[in-house]
């Protein structure tokens, strides 16, 4: 629980930074492109995936490889209202369906995507679908005490079977290509620098409040059962506790927070497809975690933002060498870094830095 | 090759002449046929080529052979007066009729122009030619020829063949030809007739069969009842066929299954750590086939260097594996899982940046390519080489679990390791070894997995995780397990496939598993003692 608040803060102001630097005009030397902040906006997006995964794993000790499960159907939610807001202006001009059920030849709308006409049902949705999904799962896998490798296998199968799932056309979500073309949000065009600044801007708030959510959580009664459960899970239920019940609670509220970043996601990306619930994105998402620092809320939003920067980067200037990269990162993370960065001594750092400060009071008091 | 023709014509005329010696009435007819068939396939009329095929080869003439086999090789030449027949071959011009060579070579000849009505025809009359060869299989499938074809005209050459068949089997292939002839017959047989051929093609059974009974229409009640019921019949006994089907195809991916999860149960019992670079070993092991192959120049033999090869390469680089990285991580389970997994990301990048990113073309042997047919079964030799394969990596494996000084350690350190370690057992070493051995099976499997996959850097990523599901539904630390939960697997997956298609049937298999493990959290053959952690 370090530095959770100054973490939350700076994420805001770094982002309200971003979006004015982003408005000022394009000749200036301090502007900031459209692209860079649709970026800020995705590594914000994954932000929340990682604290939700950070949740789970750096206090219930659960090792989730699904976790991009929840992400992509929270995702998904949000597409289906994007995908309505189309409306005539599809290639078909179909008013009544969307494209590629036009181009499937189905003519009624399923009965699934009633509703999805308005925002905050689709919103609710994001939320209510992998939550759902979490409860069920987390139900059943905590009750019957399925733990470590094997649960971990199980949520892998999970995500896995949802991604061979969502590639079926007969699905009704686009199949293979997926939901994408989307014009605007709630009558904003999604394509102007206004609306993207404003979603960054969002998006940041929603990190903020996640961390501060979860902070509040952890910090009280049940942030020491967690703990309790995450490091002697026997002996908390001989002491009559049900660690069971305490993880389920857990579980689900990482995966409303993984659902709302997918939201976020697909409005500021433009695209969901069956390829996020590949099990190597949940995988990913557990590396942004441990390179921040597993167990500290602020770790896993420094180290979504810096895995996927350094993505970033290395698949534009060195695309040969990025799985290198990455397959380095997870390897001397684990092997030199086990806390991550949050973990560097850097009470040591900024101790010394206090004692360089006070010496210099020292100096100038006498 | 001419001398061949006529050793052919030789051998028809012979084994024709005790026909003919039988039949003593039906030669003036056949005398008169032969005179038309020549003159038939020389008219340019497809109907009369077509009829003429069949009454040459019905006819007995000497020459059918040699002239059918020019017709179907567009040898066959027609004079320009619409009645001289010729063959040329290389540059010589044989009389089709007499087979003698021709000096003088007519003016105009023009080529004998086949449809696809004449070529059946034609197929049908080398057919009815080989239904007097002496040899059984030659009969045999002139006989299955026939019956594919089933034109009427071969009716008559069918019940002369059926005389004086001495072979019982060529007797049963021919009855059942007879059948297909006389239900297609655009006049229907009499009824007790009718109900005799319904009757031999049930016993045939297949598709074709039911097509042709689906096509036929009885003249009386009794003859279309009894068709109906041997339709009923055959597609039972098509669906039992296609279950036994999907049961070898089931068996068949329960042993790619095994072979690619056995490595898995061996390193996850001992160390109880799922190696995430798993896959990437059976990629490895596939590869080194195709280098292997490439180094011999040989398919079988560098199949067969391949098999030890890849157990060296894949089991050295676990051992690596393990005394690089794993070590240093005991006791942390799901640290590994992180570590094995960017490990295998880097194997993915180097094998792509060395081979390239494209299916590399691993041959299959000669020995293994093909099927056999078993009644209505067709069993590929590969995949049958891989279930025999797949269990004798088994047996090998269960040999030296079970009975060598290694095996015993391991079994020692899987159940207690620190008692183990007490014991005197030198457990790191151990660790080492087994972890080499588990690696060294799954280039076996990349061995296997190379002859019926695609050979790319992503070819681990497609197994992995269904060895994941194998190891955690037989349960760990027992190979019998492993076994099981492979051949589960391999079949649900397979008698799903038909049910709900290839990729919902996967899905419902993992939903399966999933609440199958919430039954069973430890998989169906759960590791007992006090070694277990709580």
């Amino acid at each position: 629980m370090i530095a959770v608040r100054p973490a939350a803060l700076l994420t805001v102001a770094a982002a309200v930074l971003l979006a004015l630097l982003n408005l000022l005009p394009a000749a200036s030397a301090l502007h900031v492109p459209d692209f860079a902040v649709g970026l800020a906006g995705k590594y914000l997006s994954f932000a929340l995936l990682g604290i939700a995964v950070d949740l789970v794993w750096g206090f219930a000790g659960i090792l989730t490889l699904g976790h991009a499960a929840f992400f992509a159907l929270g995702g998904y939610a949000m597409g289906m209202y994007l995908m309505r807001e189309i409306g005539t202006r599809g290639v078909y001009g179909n008013a009544n369906l969307p494209d590629f059920m036009v181009f499937l030849s189905w003519n009624k709308l399923p009965w699934y995507w009633h509703g999805f006409d308005h925002f905050g049902f689709a919103l609710l949705m994001a939320l209510a679908v992998p939550g759902a999904l979490a409860a069920l799962f987390g139900w059943l896998a905590f009750r019957s005490r399925v733990s470590g490798v094997y649960l971990s296998i199980m949520t892998q199968a999970l995500t896995y079977a949802l991604l061979l799932a969502f590639f079926r056309n007969d699905m009704g979500f686009g199949g293979n290509n997926g939901l994408t073309d989307f014009k605007d949000v709630l009558g904003f065009d999604l394509h102007s620098s206004v609306t993207r600044a404003v979603m960054l801007v969002l998006t940041a708030l929603m990190v903020a409040g996640s961390l501060m959510l979860t902070r509040a959580i952890l910090s009280g009664r049940f942030g020491s059962l967690l703990t309790a459960v995450r490091d002697a899970e026997s002996r908390t239920r001989f002491l009559g506790y049900r660690p069971d019940h305490i993880k389920l609670v857990i579980w689900v509220l990482s995966a409303l927070i993984a659902g709302l970043g997918g939201a976020l996601y697909v409005i500021q990306v433009g695209i969901i497809n069956p390829g996020e619930f590949a099990p190597a994105n949940s995988i990913e998402a557990v590396i942004w975690v441990a390179v921040g620092g597993r167990g500290t809320l602020s770790g896993a939003v420094l180290g979504a933002i810096l895995v996927n920067l350094g993505k970033t980067l290395f698949t534009g200037l060195l695309p040969e060498l990025w799985l290198y990269a990455l397959g380095a990162l997870f390897i001397l993370t684990t092997l030199f870094l086990p806390r991550g960065i949050m973990g560097l001594p850097w009470n040591r750092l900024t101790g010394l830095a206090r004692g360089l400060r006070s010496g210099a009071k020292a100096d100038v008091a006498p | 090759m001419r001398s061949g023709l006529l050793l052919l014509g030789v051998l028809a005329l012979v084994f024709c002449a005790p026909a003919a010696a039988q039949a003593q009435p039906a030669v003036p007819q056949e005398a008169t046929q032969q005179a038309d068939g020549f003159a038939d396939i020389a008219s340019g009329n497809y109907g009369r080529i077509a009829a003429g095929a069949t009454g040459l080869a019905a006819s007995g003439d000497p020459q059918a052979a040699t002239v059918l086999h020019a017709l179907t090789t567009r040898h066959l030449f027609a004079a320009h007066d619409g009645h001289g027949l010729y063959i040329r071959e290389n540059n010589t011009v044989t009389d089709a009729r007499t087979g003698a060579v021709v000096a003088a070579v007519p003016e105009g000849l023009r080529p004998i122009r086949l449809n696809n009505h004449v070529r059946e025809a034609v197929d049908a009359a080398l057919a009815l030619l080989d239904l007097h060869a002496p040899d059984r299989a030659t009969r045999l499938r002139a006989a299955d020829a026939i019956y594919d074809i089933h034109a009427s005209i071969t009716l008559p050459a069918l019940d002369r063949a059926l005389t004086h068949e001495p072979d019982a089997g060529v007797r049963q292939a021919l009855v059942q030809a007879r059948a297909a002839v006389l239900l297609t017959a655009p006049t229907p047989p009499p009824s007790d007739q009718a109900l005799a051929a319904i009757h031999a093609l049930t016993e045939r059974s297949g598709l074709p069969a039911r097509a042709i009974l689906a096509g036929f229409h009885g003249a009386t009640p009794d003859v279309q009842h009894a068709a109906t019921e041997a339709i009923a019949t055959i597609d039972l006994r098509l669906r039992l066929w296609s279950i036994l089907q999907y049961l070898f195809y089931g068996i068949s991916l329960g042993s790619v299954l095994l072979l690619a999860a056995m490595g898995l149960a061996i390193t996850f019992g001992v160390m109880g750590v799922i190696n995430m670079a798993h896959g990437e070993l059976v990629m490895i092991g596939a590869y080194v086939t195709y280098l292997a192959q490439q180094a011999t120049g040989s398919s079988s033999l560098g199949l067969a260097l391949a098999v030890p090869l890849a157990f060296l390469v894949s089991g050295g680089i676990g051992i690596l594996i393990e005394r690089g990285l794993i070590r240093f991580l005991y006791g942390r389970p799901l640290e590994t899982l992180l570590a094995t997994w960017g490990l295998s990301l880097v194997l993915q990048q180097a094998v792509r940046s060395l081979f390239g990113p494209t299916n590399l073309s691993v041959t299959t042997p000669a020995w293994m390519s093909g099927s056999i047919a078993v009644g209505g079964l067709v069993i590929t030799l590969n995949r049958l080489v891989i279930i025999v394969f797949a269990a004798l990596v088994m047996l090998a494996l269960t040999l030296v679990l079970k009975r060598t000084p290694l095996g015993l350690q391991m079994r020692a350190v899987t159940q207690n390791r620190r008692m183990a370690s007490l014991m005197g057992i030198r457990t790191p070493r151990v660790d080492a070894l087994t972890f080499g051995l588990g690696s060294g099976v799954a280039g076996l499997a990349g061995v296997a997995i190379s002859q019926i996959d695609n050979v790319s850097p992503n070819l681990g990523q497609g197994y992995i995780i269904d060895s994941f599901m194998v190891v955690v539904f037989g349960g760990v630390g027992n190979l019998w397990g492993t076994l099981a939960g492979a051949a589960t697997l391999g079949i649900a997956n397979k008698i799903l496939e038909p049910v709900a298609g290839a990729v919902l049937g996967k899905i419902v298999v993992l939903i399966l598993l999933i609440a199958f493990i919430q039954r069973k959290p430890r998989g169906m053959f759960p590791l007992r003692g006090r070694g277990v952690e709580s």
